[in-house]
């Protein structure tokens, strides 16, 4: 039986949740609603973030391009996806959601360019 | 190659003989070890121009404070540096220390004070309405003024390079060796030939001076800790309002800056290191105490930055200027601590009539222009001058600090100058950008961008202030570890 | 030059005010802004979090700006960028410079000073020890790292744990430095929660609450900073301090609003929010005069500085129709106990159509307390509440025909 604390971000009011794992089932407690259930499961089971940072912009007004993954990716990899976007150089006219790297780490989601430069 | 006179130190004693000396035919040198000069106890201290009443009479100090304050308001003009001629008070809030102020008082018309007077307490109350009810009585000095004491280093060295004389930074002297014409000069950079040597080293004095001579005097620095209000407190004082001096100096003092701000300090410390300028809890807390005691309704929470400043005291408590006996043409400019500030002018003479004794009279510099060019200060025009200015040059119309509203063009023209500005707390000494409330916050990044571009540097080498006060790194290099 | 209405400040209050008024049928409009492009301090806030209530999806701070630029050139409204207002007059003429024009006499018939705000420094909070290279704000931090491309530092401290704190630590973090920890004197922090979990948790960041720092050490650059936990007065306790050797120390330790045009026209400014006092129609002491966004009060959310500079743009536009009514029965609001501040300060119900939602934010954290709303000192609404909290703004609904002739509305925490 393994336990687990965190703490609910779905709202502000911050529940402590503790989560423990019974044979293939999940129990949630201290959550207020369902909605701290669900987070609390999925945190646990495949905890996932947006990954925002910039790329190198060449022959603009401002030298970074800001980013970010178009979808949530698995936690772990938040520190190889930002390794991938260190790598890129930009130095053409981008919009806001152009794609500036397809499908990175095989994760199905496509790093985007969040700004018009 | 051999210059006449080397001067050691770019404080403020050091540039206002560097100027003094340039308007005479002499091939004259300043050595700074840091690179900028004022960075010593010039960088850091009230920006007094005092009455002179205070120094015993009889002393060095003494009568070198009467005639720099005589001199300032000229010379200010001369150099283009803001000085408010804004008078003093010494507050008396018992019978005993209205004897102080009485003696005070006899000792500065002994001294040749102009128009001293001692104040009963409605006097008192109506030069400065804002003086603690407690107060009894006061000294009032009306000549006493306040400056920038970085503004005037800067502006003298620079008006001295105008005049000839070379400025050589980054250039500590690491030791010095008699030979047959003069010395030879050992620095961090190299070496140089002089035939005379003026020791200006501020706290490092007795180190140089123990170079060329054996020890006669030693600098026990002392700190002072400050408090910088924002311009909302500006008017809480309109004249340098001091207490009682005691054996340690002259107390804590409440006092507008010639830029409008309001200054609270400083205590005094003996320190361990000579280059101890931190601020500590209880400094602070010591300085903002005797500060509400002088005047009313000081609103703390305006302290913009608060800091500490070095002084160069000696054992031998009076200025020290003098030949040192066993090194022809080597003169001591040391213990200039309070009033040095306003004593440098005067000091600047006092050691050019040494030289002259050694050497014989001075050949004047026919070409000395004792006028520095004009500095724009973008927000005291005009409307129509500010139109004017920027059609001239478009660089004045982007302002660059938004508390103080100063402008790109200021900021170039500073770091053009003869000692100019190379680093950030050198653009802020010499136009204040960064001065204001929000302390650099929004052109820290563009004060650097300036400095990077105009000096032909790469941003990451531009430093806020000493050597090695490095502000970036470069981002895409060196990535390590990551959490997870 | 003349215009209808300039709005001084082209970031996320600025923007919202100038779409709004443009819309309502006001044609020449100028935004006026110092920087090299619009949208603000959401340029240099690449993270996402940005939009979920007015847009119901999470955007980053560049692109939510994206959103308003594209109206804004839609609707061709005028702006000038890399321009600074260095005068402005209670008759609402204006002085501007930049390098293009040189100075412009701007006349204009309403004004809406959307500035924003700028944050405490290291001097307003007092920390003793040197003063090296190395000390910055999270946001001229934020600026250098996301706009510039420079790291700042390798080895970092943070002090105070306000979002851009906690969204630093993170930041660094990513691009290869070490937070190792964040100090903040409350034994709260003024965060959002999800900024806490995804910022320092994901990254095992320690967050030191009732902690300070009381020391910097360091020549040149930051060699360490000295923390020390304090009591609930907020002192040091002796024998708790530690050395933490870094290189940085970015200060998270509070924004101020951007009042020196308000203070240059002498507007009333209101001591809890640190901006200028307001009513219904965000409209300031001086008639034609409107305010919005951080430049009023500090926002937790932009969400809600766009709601708000809405408003504005709404009120300058009646102003300009002479529609808004300056009668004088006019209701006050009063901050109560565990209330810091209500904006706005003042209500004209007859300016209202139907309801008006008020902002306040609270003085300290509570746990299953209720808003109690007062009309004229007579209990009127309660509002049950499982949290509350300093960092998250609260806000009420009011209908105005509840305080139509009332005096004074009040709201306290119970």
């Amino acid at each position: 039986m393994e336990e687990k604390e965190l703490v609910c971000i779905v709202c502000p009011r911050g529940c402590r949740l503790t989560i423990t794992k019974e044979s293939n089932d999940y129990i949630v407690e201290g959550n207020k609603c369902n909605r701290g259930r669900i987070y609390g499961i999925k945190e646990i089971t495949n905890p996932t973030r947006v990954v925002t940072s910039t790329v190198k912009f060449k022959n603009g007004l401002l030298p970074r391009l800001p980013v970010k993954t178009n979808g949530p990716i698995p936690k772990r990899l938040i520190k190889q996806c930002v390794e991938e976007i260190k790598r890129i150089e930009v130095d053409y006219h981008v919009k806001v959601g152009d794609i500036i790297i397809k499908d990175i780490l095989h994760t199905g989601i496509d790093v985007v360019s969040t700004k018009t430069m | 190659m051999i210059y006449d006179v080397a001067i050691i130190g770019g404080g403020i004693v050091g540039t206002a003989i560097a100027r003094e000396l340039s308007k005479y035919k002499l091939r004259t040198v300043l050595l700074e070890k840091e690179n900028d000069i004022s960075l010593g106890a010039t960088k850091a201290n009230s920006g007094v121009v005092h009455a002179g009443y205070d120094p015993k009479y009889g002393s060095l100090k003494g009568k070198l404070n009467v005639l720099g304050n005589a001199m300032y308001e000229s010379l200010c003009k001369e150099l283009d540096v803001p000085f408010k001629k804004i008078g003093s008070l010494v507050l008396g809030f018992n019978e005993e220390e209205m004897k102080v102020i009485k003696d005070l008082y006899e000792n500065g018309i002994k001294l040749g004070v102009p128009n001293l007077q001692i104040l009963d307490k409605e006097a008192a109350m109506k030069v400065e309405p804002n003086i603690s009810d407690k107060v009894i009585g006061a000294l009032y000095a009306p000549t006493a003024g306040i400056v920038g004491p970085w503004e005037m280093a800067i502006a003298l060295m620079e008006n001295a390079m105008d005049n000839g004389v070379e400025l050589k930074l980054n250039n500590g002297v690491t030791n010095i060796e008699k030979n047959r014409e003069g010395y030879k000069i050992y620095t961090s950079e190299g070496k140089i030939n002089t035939k005379y040597i003026i020791n200006a080293a501020g706290i490092f004095a007795d180190e140089i001076h123990n170079m060329v001579a054996d020890p006669c005097f030693k600098i026990i620095p002392r700190k002072g800790e400050y408090h910088l209000l924002d311009k909302s407190e500006g008017n809480k004082a309109n004249t340098v309002i001091f207490q009682c001096p005691t054996e340690k100096g002259k107390g804590v003092l409440v006092l507008p800056t010639v830029h409008g701000n309001l200054i609270i300090g400083p205590n005094s410390e003996i320190i361990e290191e000579k280059d101890d300028v931190t601020t500590t809890q209880k400094g602070l807390e010591y300085v903002r105490h005797l500060g509400e005691n002088s005047v009313k309704e000081i609103d703390l929470s305006k302290v913009i930055t608060s800091f500490s400043g070095i002084r160069a005291k000696t054992s031998r408590r009076d200025f020290i200027i003098e030949e040192v006996k066993g090194a022809e043409g080597f003169i001591d400019v040391a213990g200039i601590d309070s009033p040095g500030l306003t004593a440098a002018p005067a000091i600047a003479e006092y050691v050019v009539n040494l030289l002259e004794k050694r050497i014989g009279k001075l050949e004047k510099n026919e070409e000395f222009n004792p006028n520095r060019r004009k500095v724009v200060r973008f927000m005291e025009l005009t409307d129509d001058e500010k139109k004017e200015i920027i059609n001239q040059n478009p660089k004045y119309g982007r302002v660059i600090c938004r508390c103080e509203n100063i402008t790109e063009g200021e900021i170039i023209d500073i770091i053009h100058r003869n000692a100019g500005a190379t680093t950030v707390d050198g653009v802020k000494r010499r136009a204040r950008p960064g001065s204001g409330r929000c302390q650099g916050g929004f052109c820290l990044p563009r004060v650097m961008e300036i400095l990077a571009r105009e000096t032909n540097k790469d941003i990451k080498d531009i430093v806020k202030d000493k050597q090695g006060s490095y502000i970036l790194k470069n981002q895409w290099e060196n990535i390590d570890g990551m959490g997870d | 030059m003349n215009y209808d209405l300039v709005v001084i400040g082209g970031g996320p209050a600025g923007l919202a005010a100038a779409i709004e008024a443009k819309k309502k049928g006001i044609n020449s409009i100028l935004i006026i802004d110092r920087d090299k492009e619009l949208g603000g301090i959401l340029n240099q806030c690449i993270h996402n979090g940005f939009g979920l209530h007015i847009f119901n999806e999470e955007l980053t701070g560049p692109e939510y700006a994206d959103r308003f630029i594209k109206e804004l050139e839609a609707l061709n409204i005028e702006f000038k960028l890399d321009t600074m207002v260095i005068t402005l007059e209670e008759d609402k003429s204006i002085i501007a410079i930049n390098p293009e024009d040189g100075l412009m006499n701007i006349k204009s018939r309403a004004v809406i000073l959307a500035m924003g705000c700028r944050e405490r420094t290291r001097g307003a909070i007092h920390i003793p020890g040197t003063r090296p290279a190395g000390v910055f704000t999270a946001g001229t931090a934020q600026r250098f790292v996301n706009i510039e491309g420079y790291m700042v530092g390798k080895e970092v401290v943070i002090l105070g744990s306000g979002d851009i704190g906690l969204i630093m630590a993170r930041r660094m973090t990513l691009e290869g430095a070490v937070v190792k920890a964040v100090v903040e004197l409350l034994p709260y922090s003024g965060g959002l929660k999800r900024n806490i979990v995804q910022c320092l948790d994901d990254f095992n960041i320690p967050l030191l609450l009732s902690h300070t720092v009381i020391d910097i050490k360091g020549k040149d650059r930051v060699e360490g900073v000295t923390i020390a936990k304090v009591d609930e007065k907020r002192r040091t306790i002796e024998g708790t301090e530690k050395f933490i050797p870094c290189d940085t120390l970015l200060l998270s330790v509070g924004l101020i609003p951007e009042n020196e045009l308000s203070k240059m026209v002498n507007l009333d400014l209101d001591n809890s929010t640190g901006g200028p006092v307001v009513n219904e129609s965000m409209e300031t002491s001086i008639g034609g005069i409107f305010a919005c966004g951080n430049v009023v009060h500090v926002h937790d959310l932009v969400d809600w500085v766009t709601e708000e500079s809405k408003r504005a743009g709404k009120g300058a536009v009646k102003y300009l129709k002479n529609q808004l009514m300056l009668q004088k029965d006019t209701v006050k609001t009063y901050a109560g106990y565990g209330i810091k501040y209500i904006v706005p300060q003042i209500i004209r119900p007859s300016n209202i159509e139907k309801d008006l939602e008020v902002f306040m934010r609270v003085t300290d954290v509570f746990k299953n307390r209720e808003l109690v709303i007062k009309i004229d000192n007579k209990e009127f609404k309660r509002i049950k509440k499982s949290h509350l909290a300093p960092g998250e703004m609260e806000s009420a609904n009011i209908n105005v025909e509840d305080i139509k002739g009332a005096a004074e509305i009040s709201i306290e925490v119970q």
